[in-house]
């Protein structure tokens, strides 16, 4: 098992004061993704990252935006997403206990001197080497922000060539502070 | 089959299979729908066909897409039912976006029904092709493109709740050509089924007796009413709660009406341009209760400096309104009425009986006033106008000077007589508007009030008025200036008078080229028996032109963004520095004409 609860608790606790996960739950509908990326352009909020993807549900898609504002910027950016007709739910998790992930790819570039210390690193991280050629490593890791954040300091000694990542998915925990 | 033969062309559920084009004029019929303002085009042919037999719904050709969304404004704000738009594809949908936005700022409930082309060419630069729905967006409380003609009927359904529940607001429906011409089987939704939408009307009682309770023991309240007193038809609750509270009232620019604007507890607008009194008492009051009102810029001037003494009680259906711009002590969510309703029979009477007799002593001595002499005033108009319709009118504004001085000047008694553009400040708005307010209201004269400016944006109206013989009163103000504008340059930019300089055309002329009688005032003189001859003229719409005083400056006002201690009252008479007179300032304060008999305690 990967989770770390304690270290995920950490991590929300520390971003608390202006980072905030909002989870969305939306009509899976033509434009209802432009509405929500459109009122926060209009409205000036801030984006640090935005997901979507389809649920559990098939009419129903999830997105996860992490924002940060002050206590009323977030109050009203909460308020105005209620107010648009496809948004079914939001939740605000930052004051919840959650699990958040990021998935990052990574191409680095690796020669036969430096590929066995990259791989080392990607161990420690439980990160895995997804394509590899004579003249790079191809990596994917998971985990919170820090975490991947953290991985990508690491390699960029080794000269990252191209990357993508996620942005951040999260699920509130079922045992709040109990476990 | 025998179920046709039952189908009398009005049946809501015949289950007969019929074109989008059936259905959507069908489903218009179910919804009520009596006045339709339009523009027809190449992607609606097939709609207008389909309207060509339907005997229920009028329709109305304006003469701009503009023209008609106005229209529709007017006539929802005029009688609180829904205005309907249909216009065609492209250039049809984008002349409806100044509307919508209006509508979105003044939550107006308007349906727009826009054209577009076939499902197959969207995308593809077709002819007349605009995304309307992407274009809209952000100016609409929500807004559908209808891909399957089986979804039509639910979706107008929608259209129509949503435009008129919580917080009224526009929405916009946009009919590919070929979906029109789609069949399907007709039954229109009797309910709307939407898990996402679900407005607070009833307020939360714990709320409602905290509120009770933070009232209680209150030596300074204020009421301070908005618009949502109005879309909710508060005016009765509203009227027990202040009469019960003996709580002085003050209104918005859009609150205006929902309380008589002659009773003793009426303190007129705030805000900017409004009384000296009302201001002064928002600022030193120790309660505040707003009322379906959301602490616009205009009215709440340097949020620090706006009621710092006061408690604030904030009463709102729209959950995004609460602490907005203004942290509150205590929100409702709810619907107004609903709120006032059960918050009346918990209150009990307040000892204001010092607080309202300084606010009289205020009413005295910085009255709403203005200096005569010269050409006409515009506020003498106003005045005079009040007078001789006793405030029984709709009294539709446009955008600028004239329109804060009808609302200073004008006693509102009554609500939904007062409509003009808040929000957004469209110019432009009136003569569409009050054509739409004639549709709705045949029982009170409709009063259309323009600047020179504002009138030349949309006055091809004119020939849609003198088309359907409406029975509107147009008065223009002709100053020959933005005048707003170039009172701000006269107070804030040194007098450089950049561009706000206006010729108009011959307005009698014009009304005349058009098919309608003409009237021009420019002497003071003039004005009574002007105004009366319009008010009686009773054989269609009649135009009078007022030729004002050119410099007049709107007071008292609070520079933007500046708090009540800034505000500048109307200027003392100057005795003349080369043997003139001081000029005579006359008062013609609503608050100050003689109360009526309402009973109060």
């Amino acid at each position: 098992m990967n989770a770390k609860p304690g270290a995920a608790a950490t991590a929300a606790g520390e971003e608390q004061a202006r980072r905030h996960t909002i989870a969305i739950s939306v009509e899976n509908r033509f434009g209802a993704f432009a509405r929500i990326a459109g009122l926060f352009a209009a409205k000036g909020y801030n984006i640090d990252s935005m997901t979507v993807g389809p649920t559990e549900d098939e009419a129903v898609s999830r997105m996860t935006i992490v924002t940060h504002g002050d206590d009323q910027i977030i109050e009203q950016i909460i308020k105005q997403l209620n107010k648009l007709i496809d948004v079914i739910k939001v939740v605000d998790l930052t004051y919840d206990n959650f699990v958040e992930r990021e998935l990052v790819l990574a191409k680095v570039r690796a020669t036969p001197q430096t590929r066995s210390e990259i791989m080392q690193i990607t161990e420690i991280f439980r990160a895995k080497v997804v394509d590899i050629s004579p003249q790079s490593l191809t990596l994917e890791a998971t985990g919170s922000q820090q975490k991947v954040d953290a991985f990508i300091k690491m390699m960029k000694p080794f000269q990252i060539m191209e990357m993508a990542r996620t942005g951040r998915v999260a699920l509130k925990r079922d045992f709040q502070g109990e476990v | 089959m025998a179920r046709q033969h039952e189908d009398d062309g009005r049946s809501h559920h015949t289950g007969r299979v019929m074109t989008g084009a059936e259905i959507f004029v069908r489903s218009l019929v179910a919804e009520g729908v009596e006045t339709v303002f339009g523009y027809p085009g190449g992607a609606t042919i097939g709609v207008y066909d389909a309207l060509h037999d339907i005997s229920d719904i009028k329709h109305v050709l304006t003469r701009h897409e503009q023209g008609a969304t106005h229209a529709a404004e007017g006539y929802a704000r005029a009688t609180g039912k829904p205005g309907v738009v249909l216009v065609t594809s492209g250039p049809g949908a984008t002349n409806t976006v100044t509307g919508l936005a209006d509508a979105y700022m003044d939550s107006t409930p308007i349906v727009v029904f826009t054209g577009q082309v076939p499902l197959r060419l969207i995308g593809n630069d077709a002819f007349q092709e605009a995304d309307i729905v992407g274009i809209t967006r952000p100016v609409t409380k929500h807004n559908y493109l209808v891909r399957d003609v089986t979804d039509l009927a639910r979706t107008i359904k929608e259209a129509f709740y949503i435009a008129t529940s919580g917080r009224p607001g526009p929405v916009l429906v946009d009919l590919p050509k070929d979906v029109m011409a789609h069949k399907a089987p007709f039954d229109y939704p009797e309910k709307v089924q939407l898990r996402s939408y679900r407005p607070t009307v009833e307020g939360h009682p714990g709320q409602i007796k905290r509120a009770a309770e933070l009232i209680k023991g209150s030596r300074r309240p204020v009421l301070y009413v908005g618009g949502g007193a109005v879309q909710s038809n508060s005016s009765k609750e509203l009227l027990a709660l202040a009469e019960k509270l003996h709580c002085p009232v003050t209104m918005t620019l859009h609150g205006l009406g929902s309380f008589p604007g002659n009773h003793p507890l009426s303190m007129g607008m705030l805000g900017m341009h409004g009384t000296w009194y009302s201001n002064t008492a928002v600022h030193q009051s120790d309660l505040l209760i707003a009322v379906g009102a959301r602490f616009d810029d205009r009215v709440v001037g340097k949020v620090e400096a706006f009621a710092p003494e006061s408690k604030k009680i904030h009463i709102d259906i729209d959950p995004a309104a609460i602490n907005k711009n203004v942290q509150v002590d205590l929100p409702i969510l709810g619907d107004v009425r609903a709120v006032l309703t059960k918050l009346v029979e918990q209150v009990e009477g307040l000892d204001t009986a010092e607080w309202l007799e300084k606010i009289d002593g205020w009413k005295r001595e910085h009255p709403l006033r203005y200096q005569t002499g010269g050409k006409i005033h515009a506020q003498e108009v106003i005045s005079k106008l009040s007078e001789l319709t006793g405030g029984n009118a709709v009294l539709v504004t446009d955008v600028g000077q004239h329109q804060m001085w009808a609302a200073q000047f004008f006693c509102f008694t009554l609500p939904r007589t007062h409509i003009t553009s808040g929000g957004l400040g469209t110019m432009g708005f009136s003569l569409p508007a009050s054509m739409g307010a004639a549709f709705g209201r045949s029982d009170l004269p409709v009063i259309s009030l323009s600047g020179d400016g504002g009138f030349q944006m949309n006055s091809q109206e004119l020939a849609t008025i003198v088309e359907q013989k409406l029975p509107l009163k147009i008065l223009i103000f002709n100053n020959g200036f933005l005048g707003m504008v170039r009172q701000w340059q006269e107070l804030f930019w040194k007098r450089r008078y950049s561009h706000v300089e206006m010729t108009s055309p011959d307005y009698v002329k014009l009304a005349d080229a058009y098919g309608l009688p003409g009237y021009r005032a420019t002497a003071s003189s003039e004005v009574e028996a002007t105004l009366r001859r319009v008010l009686e003229y009773n054989d269609g719409p009649v135009l009078a032109e007022f030729v004002l005083e050119r410099e007049e400056n709107v007071y008292p006002m609070i520079p933007a963004g500046m708090s009540v201690s800034e505000m500048i009252d109307t200027p003392a008479p100057v005795a003349g520095g080369n043997g003139r007179p001081a000029e005579a300032f006359v008062v013609h304060d609503p608050a100050l004409i003689p109360p009526l008999k309402t009973g109060v305690s």
